[in-house]
């Protein structure tokens, strides 16, 4: 771009600069914040002397998670219901996505199918009708009902963007195919599933993320804290509040009451899958969500 | 075309896939009936005896209710003014940027927020806001006495508006960015070549370039009236300040699922689903006739 060299833009950059990098520092720093929270000693903690670098460094606070069975337990309760969600979601998605993408003359009634999706993801019972149909179905305290109530929930989108996805790819494709005698299921398997890899891949590590991330089913489907997904187990040890501290003191003693540092340990293992798979998810994921537009 | 026999193999691929929604989507859905019963979990829905509107006429009366819708839709209208603006405003400010490397970066960096849970991120802001934590510590160097942030009914929506844009503006700027680079660069050097500076070059060509998507957000986030954001108020509350904090979502689970007030929880998430759903509807044909926009 040709523009300026004057002072006044030169000011301009600065100002500029400045104001993103404080902005974009505002983002990284409590994360960083909680790292060196996590290696610091207790009673630095407590004393608020920890700023951006541990203070009496040491592993204390980790040491402790090693002892805490139940921490690992729900480690591995969230990591099957990340491996059993992204792989239902998976062949979901696909099986899907492809019928969906064929006109209303290939696949009759296609647009009735497309409205109940939609219908689905816009409308719902609400918490109380859906606590109770997994109840009925007997899946209380089971991993199921954590893949299965969250999973369908997400899949609609999912399968949104695929379909766009699919139905922008050249119709040539599909007719080079059938002159070659293809089946519905080859053109699926060996030609729009390598095709749409950019998009499954998006589609798959949304589903790593919101499976890893969601807490709400864990607590109200899991009755016991043994089958606690991580983020409910840390949501129910460090974040939430007892509902009968009901003062301002109360709520101090409670805050001076609770181990900082060990709570900053355990928040920064359970994001550190997240943070684990986002140098491939920012690789996809900005593609992904334009490439799932509708074009015109 | 040998396409005959390819209509049962697209029925086929669909049946699982709508075999789940119609468990888990579908079926939740019949539960607002007990809305209108008095619900007797050992009857059952088929089995227990009508209420009419009762619960309804009761809801209405509840002063609770009052309360907590008014604090949805000002948490939720807040929520959405601040989330259209600040990605706006980070977006152009990217733009303007010319340091390519540093323009990586920053994105990398905010994007990142917005794929942590708000279990995480509510412990990591409880702590940096607790009575020996960094903010208070902060302000302490300014001489202003140490504060219980989170327990202030009068700050608290505020606390939850600006954490939420603190989270969210990232990802936000995604949309924008992707309009910005679709302005052509031939109209910024004509521009430049008549004389038009850095502000009027803002103002003519980059603004009239991104009308259009933030016609197209603004009309889309009229759904999210009643959406304050569960999670994350769920993880940020405490009693001190149900006042001003408490939300439809998060009385409907209190109310439901701890007190088992399950009619009265249910005509409340009733409402709030019908009254959304009438605004989704509303705002996404109405983005299908100011721009054009289409989800499938």
């Amino acid at each position: 771009m040709v523009r300026d060299r004057t002072f006044g833009n030169r000011v301009t950059d600065i100002i500029l600069i400045v104001v993103l990098i404080g902005i974009t520092l505002s983002c990284i720093l409590p994360i960083w914040y909680t790292l060196s929270l996590s290696l610091s000693s207790n009673s630095a903690a407590a004393a608020g002397k920890v700023w951006l670098w541990p203070v009496d460094f040491n592993l204390n606070a980790y040491a402790q998670i090693l002892n805490d069975n139940q921490f690992f337990r729900s480690f591995w309760i969230s990591t099957q219901r990340v491996l059993l969600g992204v792989t239902l979601n998976f062949i979901m998605v696909v099986l899907m996505s492809y019928p969906l993408s064929r006109t209303a003359k290939e696949l009759k009634g296609r647009n009735v199918f497309m409205w109940i999706l939609i219908f689905t993801m816009l409308f719902n019972g609400g918490l109380i009708p859906l606590y109770l149909t997994v109840k009925e179905l007997n899946m209380l305290n089971s991993i199921w009902a954590l893949v299965l109530v969250g999973g369908a929930q997400t899949l609609v989108f999912n399968v949104i963007l695929t379909m766009n996805f699919f139905r922008n790819l050249p119709k040539e494709l599909d007719e080079a195919a059938l002159v070659d005698g293809a089946g519905p299921w080859y053109i699926l398997f060996k030609i729009y599933i390598p095709l749409a890899v950019p998009v499954l891949a998006t589609v798959s590590l949304f589903s790593i993320v919101y499976h890893w991330n969601e807490f709400l089913y864990g607590l109200i489907f899991m009755s016991r804290e043994q089958f606690y997904p991580l983020q409910t187990y840390i949501q129910q040890l460090v974040v939430s509040v007892d509902p009968s501290t009901m003062s301002e003191d109360q709520y101090r003693r409670l805050s001076e009451l609770s181990n900082r540092t060990l709570d900053a340990a355990k928040i920064f293992i359970a994001m550190l899958p997240v943070l684990i798979v986002y140098p491939f998810l920012q690789r996809f994921f900005i593609h992904g969500i334009t490439l799932g537009s509708v074009k015109e | 075309m040998r396409m005959k026999g390819f209509a049962k193999h697209y029925y086929l691929m669909l049946i699982p896939g709508f075999l789940w929604l119609f468990v888990f989507s579908i079926v939740p859905m019949f539960g607002i009936i007990i809305s209108f019963q008095y619900f007797n979990p050992g009857k059952g829905i088929l089995g227990s005896d009508w209420a009419g509107l009762e619960h309804f006429k009761y809801m209405f009366l509840l002063k609770d209710t009052q309360e907590v819708f008014s604090n949805t839709l000002v948490i939720a209208s807040m929520k959405i003014v601040a989330n259209l603006i600040a990605p706006l405003l980070f977006a152009l400010m990217l733009n303007e940027l010319r340091l390519m490397i540093l323009r990586r970066w920053i994105q990398t960096i905010v994007y990142l927020p917005h794929f942590l849970s708000w279990v995480i991120l509510g412990g990591i802001v409880l702590d940096l806001f607790s009575y020996n934590g960094p903010v208070n510590q902060l302000t302490a160097l300014f001489g202003f006495q140490p504060k219980l942030f989170f327990a202030d009914a009068q700050l608290f929506p505020f606390l939850v508006v600006g954490s939420d844009v603190w989270k969210e503006f990232g990802f936000g700027t995604i949309i924008y960015l992707a309009a910005l680079t679709g302005i052509n660069p031939a109209m910024y050097e004509a521009a430049n070549i008549d004389g038009a500076g850095r502000w009027r070059s803002l103002w003519h060509i980059t603004l009239p370039g991104i009308r259009t998507t933030a016609v197209l957000l603004t009309v889309l986030s009229l759904g999210n009236v009643l959406n304050a954001g569960f999670d994350q108020i769920f993880n940020l509350y405490n009693p001190l300040v149900y006042s001003t904090g408490d939300i439809i979502d998060t009385w409907v689970y209190r109310t439901g699922l701890l007190n088992l007030q399950y009619e009265l929880a249910t005509a409340v998430g009733l409402l709030k689903s019908v009254v959304g759903f009438l605004l989704i509807s509303v705002s996404y044909y109405l983005a299908y006739r100011f721009v054009n926009y289409r989800i499938f």
